[in-house]
């Protein structure tokens, strides 16, 4: 079978810093790294071709330095990487990006075979929007599988897919068809460490890049900036409180003492808590 | 991303921010509010939608409906009636067996078809997996703009939604606009915004739509449903008092300090992102931009810096009680109370303070 696996390179949110002065972003030194999510779609890929045959293709779409995500998803063990890449997808929001790379995956179709599943994590760590995964679905009229916990069984025979999809307030055991969109939720598998073999050949590999001409993009209005119908009108620090919290001071007192002190505090704050406390806590 | 588009010349379209509404847009007029209605539920986000919905309609001069897709019987009625209750002044109802559970297939058609033929100006959403996986394929569908988790909406001098959302792993707040396509579509996480009054509207004007599809023409087939164990888990977000802990614990073991102290007071507890991220506690426990917002009467925060991504998470608390041993940490900037110390030795005193503030005997002697 073959898999299409879109990954995000993103910035390692925990070393992003605001600067004090300008509320910019600080990006400058800031490594970059697979978006998390993104790691159990490839992971779930690579147990699919372990079980059933096939190929692996990584997919994204990003600046030039978007290799170094793919060049990592190649140790992992995935077959082949693509990057999409072109000035003309700057600006892109969801919206535009969910075009450009389902003509991408189009492309790779063409070029490489058409994939059996489309993996997506379920959101990005730098966006959060779970936006883009869905808009590949539709676009390419792919049914859609999001938050997906487990693949219960795949019988590429008959073209059949069940799936565990967590939701709201259980699991839904969902039989459908493929081809198929599929966005994994986290905590459903675990990143293999790749194998020296897989290491080399990432290193030796070339990258596939399409430019959006070359991934057979014509329409550039459906792409980056003019592609998309959302406008970042202002970016901003929130405003702090004009207070900050009232301190219970620590000086000459026990942990005790201050604890005592601490729930004095919060009684007097909240009145209706010490009641509600009285008769619902404490068990 | 964001400077490309600071930056972007006039002849790119929209001249930067510059409203040009399409001729054939300018009919689409009301604030529409999804009510999720799943499993015979209707999930409390469509509620705390419908009142940021009334605002935004208000505002306007425009209507609230309600939208409400699901299958024929008493769940659904009971679903139209709390669309009112919570301040709707019409529903658009589509009726039909195969809306039972949820699918992609036939809630994306019943909304897109329902969005064609009466032309919403706002569609709200909650941020919910059944309401994110349907808003990608309706926006998708509709090639309109759609705006993911927002903290905060308004509309502008000229009418446009101005939907507000953390960016940057919640770094910073951005305002977004969808200023040439309709609907303007967002979504909103449960808990992020308050909880309307009910009121005891009677049911008023609904219109009711056919869904143009069959049972046959849905590729997906729902085989069975797992009910989430009654754990205490589902529970965190509409919590009335939580404890959660930070990094500052310094040990996955010394999460037990804050689980003891939530079972001494009859809490849910959670976790700061990092803890989830180090797998010290499960993803469900997370409390932030990306985990569960709450809303409860007192939130105890021990050993958590305070992170932007946290506190967009914990501002609705209504008392935010922060423990932490540096001085200068974020969380003390929105806390209510705080104290300068180590979570690590506070907690079981504050822990054994409460139990024997809250023992029968003890609040009989105290309020004597």
């Amino acid at each position: 079978m073959h898999i299409v696996v879109c990954i995000k390179q993103v910035p390692d949110s925990a070393q992003i810093r605001v600067h004090p002065v300008t509320n910019t972003i600080m990006r400058q030194g800031v490594p970059t790294i697979i978006n998390p999510y993104d790691l159990f779609a490839l992971e779930e890929a690579l147990r699919l071709r372990g079980a059933h045959g096939g190929e692996v293709t990584v997919l994204t779409m990003g600046p030039p330095m978007a290799e170094d995500a793919l060049r990592k998803a190649l140790t992992y063990g995935a077959d082949r990487a693509v990057l999409l890449t072109d000035r003309c997808f700057a600006g892109s929001d969801t919206l535009a990006t969910s075009f450009a790379l389902s003509r991408a995956i189009v492309r790779i179709g063409e070029t490489f075979g058409a994939p059996d599943i489309v993996f997506a994590g379920k959101q990005t760590i730098d966006g959060d929007t779970a936006q883009v995964g869905p808009g590949i679905a539709k676009r390419l009229g792919l049914l859609q599988f999001t938050y997906v916990a487990k693949i219960a069984s795949i019988d590429l025979d008959a073209r059949e897919i069940t799936v565990k999809r967590r939701s709201e307030g259980g699991m839904q055991m969902l039989k459908s068809r493929l081809p198929c969109l599929i966005t994994m939720l986290e905590g459903t598998n675990e990143i293999r460490r790749g194998s020296l073999d897989d290491a080399l050949r990432a290193a030796r590999s070339q990258i596939v890049k399409w430019s959006a001409a070359e991934a057979g993009i014509e329409d550039l209005t459906k792409c980056g900036l003019r592609g998309s119908p959302t406008v970042v009108k202002r970016v901003f620090a929130p405003t702090t409180r004009a207070e900050k919290a009232t301190q219970i001071d620590m000086t000459d007192k026990t942990q005790h003492g201050v604890a005592d002190e601490l729930i004095a505090a919060i009684f007097t704050r909240q009145p209706a808590l010490e009641h509600e406390l009285a008769f619902d806590g404490g068990q | 991303m964001l400077k490309a588009k600071r930056e972007a010349p006039p002849s790119a379209g929209r001249g930067g921010i510059k409203k040009e509404l399409p001729e054939h847009f300018k009919d689409y007029r009301h604030v529409w509010v999804f009510i999720e209605l799943e499993r015979g539920e209707v999930h409390p986000v469509s509620f705390e939608l419908l009142g940021e919905g009334r605002k935004l309609a208000d505002k306007l001069g425009i209507q609230l409906a309600g939208i409400v897709l699901g299958p024929p019987g008493d769940a659904t009625q009971h679903a139209v009636a709390e669309a009112f209750a919570y301040g709707a002044d019409l529903v658009y109802l589509v009726e039909a067996p195969l809306l039972a559970d949820y699918r992609n297939e036939p809630f994306t058609k019943a909304m897109t078809d329902l969005v064609n033929a009466h032309k919403p100006e706002i569609l709200l959403l909650g941020a919910t997996t059944l309401g994110r996986d349907l808003a990608g394929s309706v926006a998708t569908t509709l090639l309109t703009g759609l705006t993911a988790d927002c903290t905060e909406l308004d509309v502008d001098v000229d009418g446009s939604l101005a939907a507000t959302r953390p960016t940057f792993g919640g770094s910073l707040l951005c305002t977004i606009y969808t200023l040439n396509y309709r609907p303007q579509m967002a979504t909103v996480r449960p808990r992020v915004m308050a909880m309307p009054p009910r009121t005891d509207k009677p049911v008023g004007h609904v219109i009711r739509h056919k869904l143009s599809m069959t049972e046959e023409e849905i590729i997906t087939k729902v085989l069975g449903f797992n009910l989430d164990r009654q754990s205490a888990k589902a529970n965190l977000a509409y919590a009335d008092i939580v404890v959660a802990g930070g990094l500052g614990l310094g040990s996955a073991e010394n999460l037990q300090l804050v689980t003891n102290l939530a079972r001494a007071i009859g809490a849910e507890y959670g976790c700061s992102r990092p803890l989830v991220q180090k797998g010290w506690m499960p993803a469900d426990r997370q409390i932030g931009q990306t985990g569960k917002t709450i809303r409860p009467k007192l939130y105890i925060a021990a050993g958590i810096s305070g992170a932007i991504q946290h506190r967009v998470g914990v501002e609705g608390a209504d008392l935010i009680v922060a423990i932490n041993t540096d001085p200068n940490a974020p969380i003390f900037d929105f806390a209510h109370l705080g104290i300068v110390t180590d979570a690590i030795r506070f907690l079981p005193a504050l822990t054994e303070a409460f139990t024997r503030r809250l023992s029968p005997h003890s609040h009989d002697k105290l309020a004597s």
